[in-house]
Parts: structure tokens; sequence; C-alpha cells
């Protein structure tokens, strides 16, 4: 890892084709980001966050610049590569939950071990213990329909941090859920990022999710508006 | 990781039910089909081999070009000596003489005079040696309706229809007013030993079997007749072995010069049945791919649409760290399952139909009453050991070319786009 950072991005330019011309989604980044942190990506529609989250996600690659990610440049990584580190390192959270609706929660959460090919007896208990953080240990057998919005994505964050990822990739996490239910889950993941020491990195524009994070990035334009760290006890 | 693909393969109906049950029903339809269309061509064929073909035949070159007009002035002659010289060159097959003949039946009343006459196709067969291979070919024993079988001179069965029509019963005397082999007036009286129903309209609608020796009296054909048939004894013709015998029976009686030398030609080599044994394993093969290529293309829209339903858990599953060329080897192991046991399914239930359509056939007869084709009016489906498989591999091969053409997707999408289209 460079300098200690768990993601370093530089001169980050992305473009998608738009006709006979091309879009810029993100038009020179740089950024940082250290072990731990919680920290929003924060800007309007179009602002340019869902794309950096898919980058330092290794779903996309950048068309100019570098992003490093846990040591990795996600430029020179294969298919296969990035797919591993996505397996072992990085998790991810959406804004629709996307739990498997055939599956119950024990099976959804222990999804990503199975991947993994972690032996039976350590899963389960790695499974029953994500589901403790998230406090649903007496939903195990409960599929995703059965659930309330705020349980599915609670179901969500045990799958993302099952496998003690490094970084956590929120995009909109709290946009389908009340206010009762967005501080809940806020709170849930503001403890794992203190226990765990998981980085977690939100794109959203929700005021709720802006108030619990510690660093707060604003993007316009496809760059750096305005990057703020907050003090907190 | 298998358990929880089959829990999930188990639990999504839209992932398993629906294209098992499009696989069975593909695959069932396909099994049903083969077997229908093998079986009613080969009744065709067969039927038309025991009532007028046979494996091989033997006629004068004279007869064989007007063989429809049953023209016994250019029959064979010195019959029983060629008959006995075939089955002893060729003791794979079983040879019999027979006459076909047409006139007019006249039924009298109890003066003598005329109630009702009728024009009758006839064929003289051999139903009084004692050997019951020709009536048995021509499933005589089975078809009959009323009587019994001639055991006596002059004794004769009539297609039960035009005994109706004649208004004459077994024990009645009828008489054949018709034309002998050198062109004169014949006329003989048969009494009618029974009645007989042979499903095909264009028998039933007015024959008359007589004994071939009765048939060479009436007509004086004394030693001779229309036509020698050949029928393999295994009952089940071989094309290579026929034509062989014909080219070898040829060469050493057929003179060209001759027109009344004996001709020998083969099922395959018959004018009417010849196109029909020739292209009928073409045009079944065709007609089967075609339906195969149907079916293929509805398992391929089946597996595609399931394939297209899914892409938000195959981007879920592909962010959480699933490899793609994972995700597309667990769709085709999926797809390899169902195509499996719907497959499976699809043969057992299409052998169910199958095996019902060959024990009890469906008669379209009512559809052929005005047919003049001597063709089974019962059409049977035909079990054969293709009949097992034809359904089965095409069923398993559509369904996992259906899984591969819309997994293609996930590789030529990219992985951001699948992961964009989890929030749509």
């Amino acid at each position: 890892m460079e300098d200690g950072k768990v993601i370093s991005i530089e001169g980050l330019k992305k473009h998608f084709p738009m006709g006979s011309g091309r879009f810029t989604a993100l038009n020179g980044i740089d950024l940082a980001f250290g072990e731990g942190e919680f920290t929003g990506i924060i800007g309007p529609s179009g602002s340019g966050k869902t794309t950096l989250l898919n980058i330092i996600g290794t779903l996309d690659n950048p068309s100019e610049g570098r992003a490093v990610i846990l040591g990795h440049s996600v430029s020179e990584l294969t298919p296969a590569e990035s797919a591993s580190l996505r397996k072992t390192q990085l998790g991810f959270i959406f804004q629709t939950y996307n739990l498997f609706q055939v599956h119950t929660v024990y099976e959804n959460v222990e999804f990503p071990l199975l991947l993994q090919g972690i032996a039976n007896n350590r899963r389960r208990q790695m499974v029953l213990d994500a589901l403790e953080w998230v406090g649903l240990t007496d939903k195990i057998n409960s599929r995703p329909a059965q659930l309330s919005g705020g349980e599915s994505q609670r179901v969500a964050i045990a799958r993302a941090m099952v496998k003690r990822p490094a970084v956590v990739l929120a995009d909109e996490p709290t946009a389908n859920l009340d206010a009762a239910n967005s501080h809940n889950i806020l709170q849930t993941m503001e403890k794992l990022n203190r226990e765990l020491k998981t980085t977690f990195l939100f794109a959203t524009h929700d005021e709720k999710v802006i108030g619990y994070v510690r660093r707060k990035i604003w993007l316009a334009d496809g760059m750096v508006a305005r990057d703020e760290l907050i003090e907190k006890n | 990781m298998i358990k929880f693909l089959l829990r999930g393969l188990l639990r999504d109906r839209h992932r398993s039910l629906l294209p098992f049950l499009v696989t069975l029903i593909g695959v069932m339809l396909t099994v049903v089909f083969h077997a229908w269309m093998t079986g009613v061509i080969g009744n065709s064929i067969e039927f038309s081999a025991r009532f007028a073909s046979g494996h091989v035949k033997v006629m004068t070159r004279a007869y064989s070009e007007n063989a429809a007009q049953a023209p016994n002035d250019l029959a064979l002659i010195g019959t029983d000596t060629l008959t006995a010289g075939l089955s002893e060159r060729w003791p794979e097959m079983e040879f019999a003489g027979r006459i076909h003949f047409a006139g007019i039946i006249d039924a009298p009343d109890s003066l003598g005079e005329t109630r009702e006459q009728g024009p009758a196709m006839g064929f003289g067969i051999d139903l009084l040696s004692g050997n019951m291979a020709e009536a048995e070919r021509m499933n005589i024993p089975s078809s009959l309706r009323s009587g019994r079988l001639p055991e006596r001179k002059n004794e004769v069965l009539i297609s039960r229809l035009f005994a109706d029509k004649l208004g004459v019963v077994p024990g009645d005397v009828i008489t054949l007013v018709g034309s002998s082999m050198y062109g004169e007036l014949a006329m003989h009286n048969f009494t009618v030993s029974g009645t007989v129903d042979f499903g095909t309209t264009a028998l039933d609608r007015g024959t008359v079997i007589a004994d071939i020796g009765d048939v060479r009296d009436a007509l004086n054909m004394e030693d001779a007749a229309g036509e020698i048939l050949g029928f393999f004894r295994t009952g089940v013709y071989d094309a290579e072995r026929a034509s062989a015998i014909c080219e070898e029976f040829n060469r050493a009686y057929n003179t060209p010069d001759d027109e009344f030398s004996p001709l020998m030609t083969s099922l395959s080599q018959d004018k009417t049945m010849g196109f029909l044994v020739e292209y009928s394993g073409k045009l079944q093969a065709i007609l089967v791919a075609l339906f195969i290529m149907a079916m293929s293309l509805i398992l391929w829209n089946a597996g595609l649409l399931g394939g297209l339903r899914r892409y938000s858990e195959f981007g879920m599953r592909l962010a959480i760290g699933e490899s793609k060329g994972h995700v597309y080897r667990t769709m085709m192991m999926e797809s390899l399952l169902i195509g499996f046991f719907g497959s499976a399914a699809g043969v057992a239930f299409g052998m169910i139909i199958s095996l019902f359509l060959q024990n009890h056939g469906i008669d379209l007869g009512v559809m052929m009453k005005n047919a003049s084709v001597m063709m089974p009016s019962v059409f049977r489906a035909h079990i054969t050991p293709a009949t097992w498989y034809v359904g089965f591999i095409p069923g398993l091969i559509s369904s996992q070319i259906g899984s591969m053409l819309s997994g293609i997707g996930i590789y030529k999408r990219q992985t951001a786009q699948l992961f964009k289209e989890l929030e749509q």
C-alpha cells in the first residue's frame, strides 16, 4: 500500500462514449483514503460519485490517471484479479439491497464465504457473528420478502461485512429507508467501522448520511469541489 | 456452492419449473413426432409391401410395364418351377405367387337371376396349401369379421363393405365375371366363406380373395401368376440386399430382348413405393431436424429470458467477487441439470404417448373414404431405438445452447454495466 493508504487516486479521469463525442464523468480526481475512514462522497446526480465508487470497487477501469486499491493498480488488474480482490477485500452495499430473493437471510450472508471456499464450521460461525453485528440472529431463516426495508439493508451490511473486508463501498445506502431505519443502519455501520477498522466510503446526497461521516468529499462536474475532515468525539 | 445453486434452482420456479416444462414439452413432442412419423411411413411401406409390391417382385418385363392394370395376359408362366428355384437360391426369402385380377361380382337371387352387381378387385393367393404365410402376411385371419377362411376349393373371402353392398353372407354363392389370361370371357362361381375388414378404404370398397389355384382355374392361368413376391424371412426390408438379389436374378434370368422373360424389382424400385422408401428416411430426418431447430429456438428464448431476468443477480454475484467465468459455468450447470431432467421427463411422457399410439393407433379411415391409394386407415406410431435419444439429446443440447447464448451477454456486458443494472 502506498504510504499506508488503503486507496490512492491520482489524476483520475473517466470518459464514456456519448453519440459521436464523449461524456467526462470524472475529470482529474486526486484523493487518498486511509484505514478505518468513514467518508462520504457527496454530490448531486451526475456528479461522478457512483463512477468513482465503481472504479474503486474494480468494477470499472479509469480512462486516464491511476487508482491504486490495497496496493493494486485497478487498470493493471486482470478480470480474475479484480474479482479476487472484490471477493476478499471489498464489500458492497446498494440502495436497493440486492439480496438473493430465493435464499434465506443466512444463505445471503453465507454466499461471499462460499466463494472463498471457507470450511463449513468456520463459515457458520462467521455468518452468525455478522448477523449478530446487525442484530438479525432471529431472522436467519427468513426470506428477503419477509423483511422490512431496514432489515433487508442490515442483511446487505452483514453480507458485505461477513468476509471482514478492508473497504466497504456503499452507494446511497439509505435512499430507500425512512429516517429511523436510516439512523439505525448508519449507527450499525459506524459501530462496525470503529470496531473492525473497516474503511467505509459512501456515495450519497442524503443529509442523514452526511451527518455521520467523518470526512466529506464534495464532487461537482467530475471534480473534487471540497474535501473536509470533521472532528468528532 | 453447489447446494446454494441447487437451492436457488429448486426455489425459483422461473429458473427451474418454467425451463423444465419447456424442455419437457419440446422433448415430448419430438419423441411423439418421431415415433409417429416412423410408424406412419413404416406402416405405409410395409402395408404396401405385403399387399402389392413385396420386398422383391418377379414379373414379366411386359407385365411390369403395365403392372397397374394387372395385365394377366402378360403373366409369368411356369411359376411353380420358378418359385421353387427362387426359394432354393435365396433361402433367406420366402416366395409366393399371386394373381391380381379385376372383374364384376354378380350376386344372384334364389332363381339365379342377378340381384346385385359390383366391380371388384381380387387377389389370388395361397390359401389352401396349408401354409398360412400369405394369409398372415395380408393379416387375413385377424381381419375376418364373419364366417371362416377358405378351406375347400372355390371358396372366397369378400370385404365386408362389399358384402353388405351386394347383400351376401357366408354360404352364399357369387359369380366372378372377368377376362381369362387369353382374353376370353371368364365366369366362375365361388362360395363366400367369410367377410373381412382390411382397415384400408381402397381394399374394403370391393375386394375378393381366393386361393391362387381357384383363380388359375377361373382365369385359365394354368401354372401362371401375375407376379411372384419375395419377402425377407426377418420381416424387415433390407434395401441393399434386395438390390443385390435383383441384380443377380436379372443377370441370370432376364433377357432384354424378350418381353416375357422374368424381371425382378425391389421395393425401392417400385414406382410408387420407391420414392417413399428412398426419401422417407431423409424426409423424416428433415422434419425431425426442423422440429428440433424450432424447439432449440424456443429453449434458447426461454434461456435468454431466464438469463436476462437474472442479470441483477449476476451483477450482484460479480460485485461480491464471483468471476464471470464462474457465473457462466454455474449457469451452464443449472441448464444441464434442467436439460437432463426435463429431457428425461420429456422422453418418459413422449414414450407413454407413443406406446399408446403404437398399440391403439389413430383411425383416419373417415378422412380416407375416397382414397384410392392403398394405405392403412389405422395409423400407428412405431417406437425404435432412435426414439429414445432423438428427443433427449436435442433437449439437452438446445437448453445448453440457449443458456450459452444468453450467457454471452454476461461476457459482453461491462461489469460496471451489470452493476448499474442492479439499481434498475
